[in-house]
């Protein structure tokens, strides 16, 4: 850490960590109503807890991502932060904003919750992923405005570095593409429309723009590889990204009334998608061999090297697997999708997220790495989270095939809760896996509480103490 | 008597070996949509043949030539650079981008004119296929562009030589890219039945 105002990346990403904890807790008490319907019913019906469990997913990914912005930009541009004040006053009001939009999930009915937040005058609500009240969507675009004037005049004072060019341009996207979730309208199809461009148009478009800048930021800085050679990837990592993606997205739009060439836009491009991620993965493993210095943060270069290819495995190859629409007329909205969600958000989303945590915690609280103690803590919980959620993700698949085995290629198809019993074990095997993932992010947590730095002083006084 | 054996290592490639990988990952993606097209176009035989017969010739073959043409600018460049002649190598790239920017209007010129005959991505499978592997093209000639009036203006601005020259080298070769596949395309769409 270079620059005081870097250090407004703290509550961020402690914040996001506490909301990934919730997440996660929303997500067991999910998977276990698959098995036993009336599992806290009525006080916490399915459909609060699952959409709980997404809501959660994406506010602790933004507060991650404007953690890592905050502690990015700065360094970055070498200058300190435009106003930290600002800053620290915006994640304050994001957490209260985030906390109270699961609070009133669990404590007021939805259709209450309309009724007295203006959903009448601008209907916004109900759709997947943006459940929340019209205040709050209001409150994010603001977070998301105060996010950007901060990062932007910072950049304007600074150095322009490609990073920081990608990264801020990222945020901007993603701000712009929060914005059709004000458009709802009558018509289902441009509804539709609408919906794909937000939380998709990020993970197919603007967010791997920001993976990519995260990553490019941790390696520079763990290998010592020249700027330049970074910077070359990831323009060509931008370029493909957004050659496959912005088209690509049309695999959303089969059959749901949108024109027929899509089907054969979405098939093709989204097809190249998987193709990014390959050169992310060529990328970084390239940089590894090619570093200069060995790191002592082993943590830190494990989730950077983790990154990609899981990002591969989730978004790349379980997307592709879904993705031909000849393919998807039988998968369409079965545990396929769950499977390919789960794997690509934590594979890509979560992981960048933790490494660059990973990388910047220690920094943060004063020390070029944790200790070994505190690393081996960390990394184990780093296998016990890639592996049990590549149990989940093949669990899921497994269901997913139950359904279009018995339901969607059937002669003589089943009714859906009769194909939800046949897929019973699956369930149960996701959520044995949801509970090993469970345990590996508690062993992650609690790699944050052992207390000492890495170094031969450091390990030295561990020694002597044992 | 001693005879000196010489051997032709094969070259490095030219430029910057990232905007191979970049060129390979190009050429994955067009391949991909010409076999597409092919598939297309093996179900649909007798359509695809009346439905390219309407499309006006006149316009590919002129933005062939301009391709190729500008190609040659650029491969001169590369030369002019080599030798240490910056000015000219500038000179060379922007009558390559003046000629990209030929082939740019003819091409909207051509779109014009299937929009007036109510052509759409909706008129049938080869239209489909036509605009959008013309269209996707299209982009990629004004990115090549972009990328060399980098070049150029690094160029005018003294920041090449004849000792380095691989930025130069670079653009080139994903221009070169870029004509190879509109060749291939044209080919494919306007003239194979």
């Amino acid at each position: 850490m270079k620059f005081q105002s870097q250090k407004v990346a703290i509550p961020y990403f402690v914040g996001a960590l506490a909301l990934f904890l919730g997440q996660i807790v929303f997500g067991l008490i999910a998977g276990l109503q698959y098995l036993n319907g009336s599992f806290l019913f009525p006080e916490l019906p399915f459909d609060i807890a699952h959409m709980s469990h997404t809501n959660l997913l994406i506010v602790w990914l933004l507060m991650a991502y404007m953690g890592a912005a905050y502690f990015i930009v700065p360094e970055e541009a070498q200058t300190e932060l435009y106003s930290p004040r600002l800053a620290l006053v915006t994640f304050w009001i994001f957490l209260t904003a985030g906390a109270l939009t699961i609070l009133s999930y669990l404590f007021v009915p939805y259709a209450h919750l309309a009724a007295i937040t203006g959903n009448a005058a601008l209907p916004t609500m109900g759709r997947g992923y943006l459940e929340q009240p019209l205040p709050i969507k209001v409150g994010i675009v603001l977070v998301a405005l105060s996010l950007l004037f901060n990062v932007t005049m910072t950049l304007i004072k600074g150095r322009k570095t490609s990073i920081n060019l990608i990264l801020v341009g990222s945020l901007w996207g993603l701000a712009l593409l929060f914005l059709p979730a004000f458009y709802f309208p009558q018509d289902t199809v441009k509804a539709s429309f609408g919906w794909w461009w937000i939380v998709h148009g990020w993970v197919e478009g603007d967010w791997e723009l920001i993976l990519g800048a995260l990553l490019g930021f941790i390696l520079i800085k763990m290998t010592g590889v020249d700027r330049e050679i970074v910077e070359k990837w990831l323009y060509i990592i931008v370029a493909m990204t957004l050659i496959s993606g912005i088209i690509g997205i049309g695999h959303h739009y089969y059959y749901t009334g949108a024109p027929a060439y899509w089907i054969w836009l979405g098939t093709i491009f989204s097809a190249f998608e998987p193709i990014p991620f390959i050169l992310l993965i060529a990328f970084s493993f390239k940089m590894l061999l090619a570093r200069r210095r060995e790191h002592p943060n082993k943590a830190a270069m494990l989730w950077a090297l983790g990154t990609p290819l899981m990002a591969f495995l989730g978004a790349g190859l379980w997307g592709f697997m879904i993705t031909l629409a000849p393919a998807q007329y039988y998968m369409h909205g079965t545990n396929f999708t769950a499977a390919h969600g789960h794997l690509a958000f934590f594979g890509a989303y979560a992981m960048v997220a933790l490494a660059i945590i990973s990388y910047a915690m220690p920094l943060l609280r004063g020390r070029i790495a944790n200790s070994a103690a505190a690393q081996r803590w960390e990394m184990t919980g780093f296998w016990i989270m890639v592996l049990s959620m590549i149990g989940i993700a093949l669990a899921l698949t497994g269901a997913g095939l139950v359904t279009v085995l018995l339901q969607r290629a059937a002669d003589d198809p089943m009714s859906f809760m009769q194909v939800q019993d046949k897929a019973r074990v699956f369930f149960w095997l996701r959520e044995f896996a949801g509970l090993a993932f469970f345990i590996g992010l508690l062993v992650y947590l609690r790699s944050f509480f052992i207390a000492g730095e890495y170094g031969y002083a450091g390990e030295m006084k561990q020694a002597l103490a044992a | 008597m001693a005879t000196e054996i010489s051997v032709d290592y094969p070259q490095a490639l030219p430029g910057d070996f990232a905007i191979w990988i970049f060129i390979f990952a190009e050429l994955v993606v067009f391949a991909a949509l010409f076999a597409a097209y092919a598939f297309a176009r093996s179900a649909h035989l007798e359509m695809f043949d009346a439905a390219q017969a309407t499309l006006d010739r006149a316009y590919g073959y002129a933005n062939t030539l301009v391709l190729v043409t500008s190609s040659y600018f650029v491969a001169r460049a590369t030369q002019s650079i080599k030798a240490g002649r910056a000015t000219r190598c500038g000179h060379w790239l922007a009558g390559a981008l003046g000629l990209g920017g030929v082939f740019l209007a003819l091409k909207l010129a051509e779109f014009q004119q299937d929009l007036a005959h109510g052509i759409s991505l909706s008129t049938n499978l080869f239209y489909m296929f036509y605009l959008s592997l013309t269209f996707f093209h299209f982009m990629h000639v004004v990115m090549g562009m972009a990328i060399l009036a980098v070049v150029a203006y690094k160029a005018y601005a003294g920041r090449y030589g004849a000792a380095d020259h691989a930025g130069v080298e670079t653009g080139a070769s994903y221009w070169h890219m870029v004509d190879l596949v509109w060749i291939i395309l044209f080919t494919l769409v306007y003239v194979v039945h």
